[in-house]
């Protein structure tokens, strides 16, 4: 690791200022778990880091009758042992239960499970200078591709890794973003970047700008939620593929489904295709079975990477039908 | 891409303990003592461009640039250390190379493998995933805090018992989230065992028997023992 100058922010306004106008000068850090790997890996190499942990006020979950605010220094293991995440946002609760281990959990931020950098083994090495570092090619193509996007068509081939940001975006939550002109709130869903638009980086935060809290619209009562997460090590693992579902099932009748897939795009993939075929329709197998097939329609499978179609399949079906019965 | 060569070495500065003068290594002959006095020749000259904190001459613009090294004081099982640390260096490393605090292993130091785990306020953490300086005013427990003099913890003991380590190098990892573990939940089901346990890696793959001394040793602490 690249020693960087170390920076204790005292406040949400001072942050644009202490940030730079490259990713190359400055980088917030919470948890750091994502932060410090990279920059071991030097796939970042700040010169400066601005730490929010000493920000007092950004520890917070509130609760009112809208839903849930969450501050951008809470960890997943208070997100976790908060009574309203589990009693009424089951699929938010499943999702962080499964990100990595303990350890973990008590440093992660959910801000900061949202804004993880991928995990892709190019991307991580020291010896690949991918395009997602300001290099010429993604090392996925030609390359071993096991783990990487079935869904867009480059040119980066990069999976989002998060687990929260799925279930945050099944659950139509808003991110608040603070910079130099103040803060605005943007929803999850026009959050994230596909590489096309920003090979850089995979949302649309400036390098001056920082999440300062993900609010979380509570779910209609007749709703309900689950999270689904396939994995090679069932402990500490990342997701081969995820899915997050919010459904709205009224006497065996679909009247909304969000359904978002991890692991499976470089973004937090929403499956269009299925939610608008399931709108409106009586939930039977052969129909859960079509929406699983309208969700991959679009996947584009790489050379090694074609069995996560079929797991993606798997889970909109398991959910699906599990969510009407 | 930076230039590794380029780097200052970050296990290279000095350290004291303020509550007692003698280092380990004292006048005795050991490998770890050999390889700190072999380094230091290189230290002047590697760690002086890091302490260039800062040409501004006022302390809010200090503030705003940063710190680049520090002294820092760890407080690691009720005792308090002084150590110059870099921005970069880990509370692993911190704890490790500076402070002979050798029980937190850094194995896969990425905060994967659970062997460097310790405790940060009551709560566990990876110390390969932790800044030294993000440990400052914390209170740092580690394996070597456990047992009581030479009273085991009960927990050690019932890793004896049970068989519980093979080459035993992730042992000081699984005794901390063992006792993080047990220190919540005196009681817990095999099932919470294995969760409490699931940051912890054992490449020997003596699950069962890790399972089987917490279980016991969660017994023989509710008994009072």
């Amino acid at each position: 690791m690249q020693n960087f100058s170390y920076v204790n922010a005292t406040s949400i306004e001072q942050v644009p200022s202490l940030l730079g106008r490259s990713w190359d000068d400055a980088v917030v850090m919470a948890g750091g778990t994502d932060l410090v790997g990279e920059m071991k890996d030097y796939a970042a190499v700040p010169k400066r880091v601005v730490n929010l942990k000493s920000i007092e006020g950004l520890d917070y979950i509130r609760q009112d009758d809208a839903g849930l605010r969450v501050g951008a220094l809470t960890t997943l293991t208070d997100v976790l042992g908060h009574g309203a995440v589990s009693q009424d946002y089951p699929v938010l609760h499943q999702a962080v239960s499964v990100i990595a281990s303990p350890q973990i959990r008590n440093m992660a931020t959910l801000a900061g499970n949202i804004l993880q950098r991928p995990r892709c083994w190019y991307y991580r090495s020291e010896d690949f200078p991918c395009l997602k570092k300001g290099g010429a090619r993604c090392y996925a193509v030609g390359g071993v591709n096991t783990y990487h996007a079935i869904f867009g068509s480059g040119p980066s081939y990069i999976v989002h890794p998060s687990d929260a940001a799925p279930a945050l975006m099944a659950l139509g939550a808003t991110v608040n973003i603070h910079g130099p002109r103040g803060g605005n709130e943007v929803a999850m869903d026009d959050f994230f970047t596909m590489p096309e638009m920003n090979i850089r980086r995979e949302n649309i935060l400036r390098p001056n700008e920082i999440v300062t809290e993900i609010a979380i619209p509570k779910p209609e009562a007749n709703s309900r939620g689950m999270f689904l997460k396939v994995r090679e090590r069932e402990s500490i693992d990342f997701a081969l593929v995820s899915l997050a579902a919010q459904m709205t099932v009224v006497n065996g009748t679909c009247e909304r489904a969000s359904l978002v897939l991890g692991g499976v795009a470089p973004i937090p993939w929403r499956a269009v295709e299925a939610e608008d075929y399931l709108r409106g329709r009586r939930i039977t197998e052969a129909r859960a079975e079509s929406a699983a097939e309208a969700a991959v329609e679009d996947a584009a499978p790489m050379p090694h990477n074609g069995y996560k179609v079929q797991i993606a399949k798997n889970l909109v079906k398991q959910a699906v039908q599990a969510l009407a019965s | 891409m930076a230039d590794r060569h380029d780097e200052a070495r970050p296990d290279e500065s000095s350290h004291s303990e303020t509550k007692s003068g003698t280092t380990k290594s004292g006048t005795r002959f050991t490998r770890r003592g050999f390889l700190k006095g072999a380094g230091a020749g290189a230290v002047t000259a590697a760690v002086a461009p890091a302490i260039l904190v800062s040409e501004a001459g006022t302390a809010a613009a200090q503030e705003a640039e940063g710190v680049m090294s520090a002294t820092i004081t760890l407080d690691v099982n009720g005792r308090a250390h002084n150590v110059e640390v870099e921005a970069r260096t880990t509370l692993a490393d911190a704890l490790r190379d500076r402070l002979e605090i050798t029980g937190p292993k850094v194995v896969c130091d990425r905060g994967e493998c659970g062997a460097c785990t310790v405790e940060m306020d009551g709560k566990l953490v990876f110390s390969c995933m932790t800044l030294a300086m993000d440990a400052q005013g914390r209170k740092i427990e580690t394996v070597e805090g456990m047992a009581d003099g030479d009273n085991l913890h009960p927990i050690q003991e019932a890793f004896v018992e049970k068989d519980a380590l093979m080459c035993g190098f992730c042992t000081p990892g699984f005794l901390m989230s063992s006792k993080s573990l047990l220190d919540a939940n005196d009681n817990p089901t095999p099932d919470e065992v294995r969760e409490g346990l699931s940051g912890n890696i054992c490449r020997c793959g003596t699950y069962p028997h890790v399972f089987e001394a917490v279980m016991s040793a969660a017994e023989k602490m509710r008994k009072g023992g």
